[in-house]
């Protein structure tokens, strides 16, 4: 096993008096695809951003590279390689395609391999290049996507945090974007650590998974492995009719612990 | 044509409101503050100004620069060390600041022996030169006014369009979050955008000094400044130069046509009528981020 990309710790975080996450701890391999699973609440887009700087985390540590990068703030963060790709896409409304794009190369100096790395996200996503003129705002919600995608790529990371691109697409939409994404993590040799609640893609591009349930990481495994367990294909490929489902929840849930 | 020269004076006063309005946009859209010490820091370029000419001896042109500089260091400080320690905290208490800082900087020049509650006449070496177009005589002052605004504006123009550091201000000032995520230094910018306007301050006190001498009070300008940047809608850089003409013109043409002590009153009634009809100003825009 090579040495992780990136490791979390005993990681707590909250907002205020509200702890999101407690104690999770999870690692990521470089030139992997890692999927965290949970339902709505359960502090996927917490864990993200307690990793990206945005905030810090109470306890624990995160190491990228060998290095700890917990207090540190997001601009350094990024400038060592990790770039974060919000939930609900966050594109800057009013600027044009190209710089929105520009913006997410901020920090990098090399003005070449920023002409490159633009042709090659043109040509994931050509739709880009023909709206390139225009503004973000003006762009659907799934070419938002693919815009905010493309953004992250222009900041030439190593891992890249992906925070639900499936948000609100298609199920046509969500498989190019996919399809995408690995051809992101296959030619560009990119690590990403993806959230989702669409379990189903997730855990088909995924190599490992992390399961999260209010604020704790509940099972974690490979994702051939997750796909075949009972409780997963229960809840979250939704593979079992509806009947008794409350009480058996509740039973199951202590099986994981 | 009395007419024609009644309009000179009033864009070459709308000019100097427009450079001021500017400052209010510049740093609400950054910050979401409303920065009501803008005209305080016309004072603070004003007196700079006077400092360099008349102690260092510096002729007109290079009091210039030099007052830009000191106004936009004291502006980065001012927001590095005065505002940011409270940013996350509500609009109002920011607003707060920014009041407390303009009596902050009223109050010291004041204190200055001698010289801070003395009027000073602050000349410039054109001051009695004219051009003559035709029947037309432009004050060399006014044309002063009224070119280096243009220059300035262009220029603004320029950095937030062509730049990298200006399309990232903007890009702060549409969603600030994401240009966090996107490791744009926001703080640094931020205190950026108040070295600007500061600047912009100077030069407008700079230009105005010799039209209106320099005193502790010449701030008060900035309450005129206010509406025109209404005018414009707040968040539009095009429309504060274009409110602080309008209010420059309304005022003039006021002032010329109508009793004495309508002149101050023009602008807040121009502004009324333009609430009244544009809630959102002319160049203000309700498009808000997408949900
Ligand atoms: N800004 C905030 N202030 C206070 N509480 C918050 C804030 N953001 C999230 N929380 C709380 O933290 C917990 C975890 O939220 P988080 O956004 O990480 O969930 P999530 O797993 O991303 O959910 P979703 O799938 O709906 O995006 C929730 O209980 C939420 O109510
Ligand atoms: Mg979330």
């Amino acid at each position: 096993m090579p040495d992780p990309l990136l490791t979390l710790a005993n990681v707590e975080s909250a907002y205020g008096p509200v702890r999101a996450i407690r104690g999770v701890s999870l690692s990521v391999p470089p030139a992997s695809i890692v999927a965290v699973l949970g339902a709505n609440g359960a502090g996927k887009t917490t864990i993200l951003k307690t990793i990206s700087g945005i905030i810090d985390p109470q306890k624990g540590s995160v190491h990228f590279k060998g290095e700890a990068i917990h207090g540190m703030d997001p601009a350094g963060i990024v400038r060592r390689g990790l770039c974060h790709v919000p939930e609900g896409r966050e594109v800057f409304p009013m600027l044009s395609v190209l710089d929105n794009l520009m913006m997410g190369a901020y920090t990098r100096t090399d003005r070449d391999g920023v002409r490159r790395d633009l042709e090659q996200v043109f040509g994931y996503f050509p739709i880009l290049k023909e709206r390139a003129k225009q503004q973000a705002g003006l762009l659907s919600g799934g070419q938002q996507q693919m815009l905010a995608i493309s953004r992250a790529i222009m900041g030439q990371p190593e891992l890249m945090l992906l925070d639900e691109p499936s948000l609100g697409l298609s199920p046509k939409l969500t498989r190019e974007i996919f399809d995408i994404v690995v051809r992101i993590n296959r030619e560009r040799g990119t690590t990403l650590l993806l959230v989702e609640q669409n379990a189903a893609i997730a855990l088909e591009v995924a190599d490992y998974g992390y399961v999260l349930e209010v604020g704790r990481i509940v099972m974690e495994d490979t994702c051939e492995r997750l796909r075949e367990k009972e409780d997963i294909r229960e809840f979250y490929l939704g593979m079992k009719d509806a009947g008794a489902r409350g009480e058996r929840r509740w039973k199951r849930k202590k099986t994981w612990r | 044509m009395q007419l024609l020269q009644v309009l000179i004076g009033g864009i070459s006063q709308g000019c100097i409101y427009g450079l001021i309005a500017l400052g209010f946009v510049l740093i609400y859209k950054a910050t979401e503050a409303v920065n009501f010490a803008q005209g305080e820091l016309m004072m603070l370029g004003a007196f700079c100004g006077l400092g360099f000419s008349t102690a260092l001896g510096l002729p007109y042109w290079a009091v210039l620069p030099c007052s830009v500089l000191a106004m936009g260091i004291f502006g980065f400080l001012t927001e590095a060390l005065v505002l940011r320690p409270i940013l996350g905290q509500p609009a109002f208490a920011l607003i707060m600041v920014t009041i407390g800082v303009g009596y902050v900087a009223r109050g010291l020049i004041t204190m200055i022996p001698g010289i801070g509650t003395e009027t000073h006449v602050f000349e410039a070496p054109f001051h009695d030169e004219v051009i003559t177009l035709g029947p037309l005589v432009i004050g060399m002052e006014q044309a002063v006014i009224i070119g280096a605004s243009f220059l300035l504006c262009g220029g603004l123009f320029a950095l937030f369009r062509y730049t990298r550091v200006g399309v990232a201000m903007q890009a702060i000032s549409q969603n600030q979050l994401a240009a966090y995520y996107m490791g744009i230094p926001v703080k640094r910018l931020n205190s950026l955008v108040w070295a600007i306007s500061a600047g912009m301050a100077a030069v407008a006190g700079v230009l105005l000094a010799p039209v209106t001498f320099v005193h502790a009070n010449m701030g008060f300008i900035g309450l005129k400044a206010f509406p025109a940047a209404v005018i414009g809608g707040f968040e539009s850089l095009p429309g504060a130069i274009v409110g602080g003409l309008i209010i420059g013109i309304v005022e003039a043409l006021a002032g010329f046509y109508l009793p004495e002590g309508f002149k101050d009153v023009a602008p807040y009634v121009v502004v009324l009528a333009m609430l009244m009809i544009r809630p959102h100003g002319l160049f203000g825009t309700s498009m808000r981020k997408r949900v």
